[in-house]
């Protein structure tokens, strides 16, 4: 099942970038772009290869809301976008395909809600170290967004 | 929630607390103290109160540094227990996390203060795994515990900690669900005080400083 929704964000990642290649050419097709800015940056770093969390706000300056629907990274093998759910008293990681900014608001992708899953890192990354991660959105525009590596602490 | 009983128990332990403290100080001192120490202590904790609900810290594990733990390695300590994995990025991190500030507001108070980082993923987090990884945040006074599927089990059973392996992925990867309470036991090793991500730093080091003044 788990394989099946991965292969399934990996094909709609291709589409969508295919998507995002061919409306570079039709500015037209942008006339949303450059509503969205992302802010606080940040991947808590953890040790030898476990998964790290990426944690950043989305502010959307449109009039529409607007939809996280990829995210991928030059740094990382594998990025996802995962949201911590609380059942009672126990909690739970689960991927998600996409998360809104609502128009005129942010989104806070932070600690215990929504995180970027980031494992299989291609290089040794350590706290004070900047890694790039692509955000992609429903409305066409990308975000090349440079995080901060942090110590688990959050220093 | 906790019962009558187990609320005049910790009412009781404060007020021996203060009876002991006054005979130390001069009179009106003491009076002024009394009072405000013991109206201090009558107060509801800020955390969930578990004294008497919960056993006392007892378990046999392996710790990272390969060696045999016992609860009773930290008689002497407040212990803070958390159950998590080391490969959760976002929950656990965020809880190790807040109690490095909660010990950072301790100041020299946090050297009577133990954080033990017991893996519900026996099967990944070995003892070398578990002493980068507490290492990462604060090797004094954090220490990870493992054990075999049977100890961890029985111990998760014996604090009624919830933990599940989620279906592995192709490549053998796999999320836990488990619970991100944070238990504490005082210096005698019986069961205090139970932190919820809803606790803030400021309220657990609060109740934290509490029990150590109750039991020194």
């Amino acid at each position: 099942m788990t394989k099946n929704l991965k292969a399934l964000t990996v094909t709609l990642g291709c589409a969508l970038s295919t998507f995002g290649a061919l409306a570079a050419f039709a500015p037209a097709a942008h006339a949303a772009a450059g509503t969205l800015s992302a802010q606080d940056a940040w991947v808590r770093w953890l040790p030898g290869d476990l998964p790290a969390a990426g944690y950043v706000t989305l502010k959307n300056d449109g009039d529409q809301p607007v939809d996280l629907v990829g995210v991928s990274s030059d740094a990382y093998g594998m990025v996802m976008l995962h949201q911590t759910v609380s059942n009672g008293s126990t909690q739970k990681m689960v991927m998600v395909h996409k998360a809104t900014v609502p128009a005129h608001g942010t989104l806070a992708i932070a600690p215990g809600g929504y995180h970027l899953m980031l494992e299989k890192a291609k290089h040794k990354v350590a706290p004070g170290d900047t890694v790039n991660v692509k955000l992609q959105f429903s409305d066409g525009e990308t975000l090349d967004t440079p995080f901060a590596v942090k110590a688990p602490s959050g220093q | 929630m906790p019962t009558t009983s187990a609320s005049s128990r910790s009412t009781f332990r404060a007020r021996l607390a203060c009876g002991a403290r006054s005979l130390r100080r001069a009179a009106i001192v003491a009076g002024a103290l009394l009072l405000v120490a013991c109206s201090h202590s009558g107060e509801p904790w800020q955390l969930t109160n578990v004294s008497g609900h919960l056993p006392d810290l007892d378990f046999a594990l392996t710790a990272d540094d390969g060696q045999p733990v016992t609860g009773a390695s930290f008689r002497g300590r407040t212990t803070l227990v958390y159950f998590g994995y080391t490969h959760c990025p976002d929950v656990c991190p965020e809880t190790m996390a807040r109690l490095m500030q909660v010990i950072a507001k301790l100041g020299p108070d946090a050297g009577k203060v133990r954080i033990l980082f017991i893996s519900v993923d026996p099967a990944r987090d070995t003892p070398q795994a578990l002493h980068a990884y507490v290492g990462a945040f604060d090797a004094q006074h954090a220490r990870g515990l493992t054990g075999s599927d049977a100890q961890i089990e029985s111990l998760a059973r014996r604090y009624r900690v919830a933990y599940q392996m989620e279906t592995r992925d192709a490549d053998g990867s796999y999320e836990v669900t488990h619970s991100s309470a944070v238990y504490v036991f005082d210096a005698q090793g019986h069961a205090r005080l139970l932190a919820t991500d809803r606790d803030t730093p400021e309220a657990i080091a609060h109740d934290l400083r509490r029990v150590m003044n109750d039991t020194a």
